[in-house]
């Protein structure tokens, strides 16, 4: 469910990075405020604990697969949500930089989807519903499969939201979450039942664990309503940034911010309407009742783009130049070429690098 | 890769902030490109390329690495082709559709970007990497938690193999590896970890820990990191101004016939 960099846009890319930055740093806050010493390696240790239980398969009856731990819930149980916000964005953060799982730009995705949903509305809103003091058995486990299912499906819209609102993939709406939602519903069981199946032996072995996390009072959803308006007005803020920053570029970058901040936020970028619209039109076409239309080739001097003529090109390109062969050769032949200099450059660099040392 | 975060060479030697920040430009220049963008993603290849003979990485380690994300990127773009059919091009008597294009952009996209982050990790070192991003505003709290955590994934992933080793080792094919063993399994790892954090605790607190990491060396922004950071940054930007590989070859294709 990681999301990686290449199938996400610089604007929504941006925007959720934004995002989930400010929520790492009001969590980061609250951590501190409410500073629990002990809770400081408990946290790197337990997110070091996502790692080894990933290691540990299980087989799924009836199937031949086999799962393993997600985590994100548990520790949410385990640490309340705003620790558990952290050490989910550091395993997320480790996984991008160090296991090259996502990626730096995804990050802000990769942490809103598998952080903020389990940690901000799975657990306050449904398994603390549930679970009440965790004391009964059964209720822990019904708890735990609602919020786990529920969290992975909340997480699987947003990958679709985001894909769908960057535009590199062209899958539609409509097949794409048909793909994803029933294939998270299916983890979403096995991790319920797994995080049911750990909860319950750390309620016998050691209760306490429990209730530590306990709100001394019914405060969850205040957090949650401080949280959710916070989100919005980052979300709204920097989608109004940086599509006004966008409609300003020169050459049209396609930064829409169609999908994050809403369809309005389009509007925002008043000088670069015709970019703005452009953008607009291209969201357009990848929705599923029209047919897939090419991104305008003249327009808005989009140079990075194949079909478009660099400044060198003109002549070859010329005005109908869309389709022409001529061009695409051009891009392979350049492409090669391109390639060919930089490992060249890269071995001469390495020789003297060698010699160097 | 720590091994290799340890070495000495001039690129190791930069101030990690401006390699962060190099990456970071790198990284948002390469994905600003529209879904159909093949050839004008190609110099970007000179990033991660200069950085590994730079940096004197293997390269063949690191290509590994980037290839063993190659199934991932395959995945993520493999219903371009079906959705998008519209022919862009000819080559000879065949077309090239839209889906192709983009398939292939999305494979090149994600080498690009996996590469920058990994030879950014090998010359930088992950721990380096969060100090700068603690230096450029991340918050404390969270760095340090970045810390402990790296720290201890390997004493805990390890433990974790051996857990693993063991249920295998006593399972007899398939029987008691469902879910129930499972769970106590994994309740009984997390058990330990737990008092293992708190006796981690102790012992830090008998050594004075007052809640962050003391640094031994503080980082200095000087000109040749502006240099590194300014020059790759107007180099990126260049590259996706003008699209060199289309430049280069209609000059070339311009010429021979």
């Amino acid at each position: 469910m990681h999301m990686a960099d290449a199938l996400l846009s610089p604007a929504v890319g941006g925007a959720m990075t934004v995002v989930s930055a400010g929520t790492i740093a009001y969590c980061s806050k609250k951590v501190r405020d409410e500073f629990d010493e002990r809770k400081v390696p408990l946290m790197g240790v337990l997110g070091a604990f996502i790692f080894a239980a990933q290691m540990i398969n299980f087989t799924i009856p009836a199937t031949g697969s086999s799962g393993h731990l997600g985590g994100a819930l548990l520790l949410t149980v385990l640490l309340g949500p705003h620790a558990a916000f952290l050490v989910i964005a550091s395993v997320l953060t480790v996984q991008a930089l160090f296991f090259a799982d996502g990626g730096l730009l995804a990050l802000g995705c990769n942490i809103f989807n598998l952080g903020f949903f389990p940690a901000f509305l799975a657990y306050p809103l449904i398994y603390r519903r549930i679970a009440g003091d965790g004391e009964l058995r059964n209720r822990l486990t019904a708890a735990a499969l609602c919020a786990a299912v529920a969290g992975l499906l909340l997480g699987a819209c947003g990958v679709v939201v985001e894909t769908i609102c960057s535009g590199v993939s062209a899958l539609p709406v409509v097949p794409f979450l048909a793909l994803m939602l029933p294939i998270h519903l299916a983890i979403g069981l096995v991790e319920g039942v797994v995080t049911a199946a750990v909860l319950s032996l750390v309620a016998t072995a050691r209760p306490e664990l429990l209730r530590a996390t306990l709100p001394p009072t019914p405060a969850a959803g205040r957090y949650l309503r401080t949280a959710t308006v916070a989100f919005l007005a980052f979300a709204l803020l920097s989608g109004g940034f940086l599509s006004l920053f966008a409609s300003e570029k020169p050459d049209g970058l396609e930064w829409s911010l169609a999908g994050t901040a809403g369809g309005e936020a389009v509007k925002g970028g008043g000088k670069g309407v015709q970019g703005a619209m452009a953008a607009f039109q291209e969201k357009l076409a990848f929705l599923p009742e029209y047919s897939f239309r090419k991104p305008p080739a003249t327009a808005g001097g989009s140079l990075g783009k194949i079909r478009a003529g660099s400044p060198g090109a003109g002549q070859v390109v010329g005005k109908e130049g869309k389709n022409s062969v001529g061009t695409s050769m051009a891009g392979i032949v350049g492409g090669a070429i391109t390639l060919a200099i930089l490992f060249l450059a890269g071995m001469l660099l390495k020789k003297r690098s060698y010699v160097i040392t | 890769m720590d091994t290799l975060a340890a070495g000495g060479t001039a690129l190791h030697r930069l101030d990690p902030r401006g390699k962060l920040l190099t990456t970071l430009v790198f990284i948002v220049t390469v994905v600003s490109f529209d879904r159909y963008a093949v050839s004008a993603l190609l110099p970007f290849a000179a990033f991660p390329l200069v950085m590994t003979s730079l940096g004197a990485l293997p390269s063949r380690y690191i290509i590994s690495r980037i290839l063993l994300l190659a199934p991932l990127a395959m995945i993520s773009g493999i219903f371009n082709p079906f959705f998008d059919r519209e022919v862009l091009f000819s080559f000879g008597s065949m077309g090239v559709t839209g889906g192709w294009v983009s398939f292939a952009s999305i494979l090149l996209r994600v080498m690009l970007t996996v590469g920058g982050a990994i030879t950014l990790v090998a010359v930088t070192g992950f721990p380096t990497i969060c100090r700068a991003a603690q230096k450029l505003g991340a918050p404390r709290v969270f760095v340090t938690q970045l810390l402990f955590l790296y720290r201890y994934i390997f004493v805990l992933a390890e433990e974790g193999g051996r857990v693993s080793r063991g249920r295998s080792l006593r399972c007899c094919g398939r029987r008691g590896m469902g879910v129930g063993s499972y769970g106590s399994l994994v309740g009984h790892l997390l058990l330990r970890t737990w008092r293992r954090a708190e006796r981690i605790h102790m012992a830090m607190l008998a050594r004075g820990f007052t809640g962050e990491f003391q640094n031994l060396r503080e980082f200095r922004f000087g000109g040749r990191d502006l240099l590194f950071v300014g020059g790759w940054s107007l180099l990126f930007i260049t590259f996706r101004t003008w699209n060199l590989p289309q430049f280069l070859g209609t000059l070339v294709s311009g010429m021979i016939p």
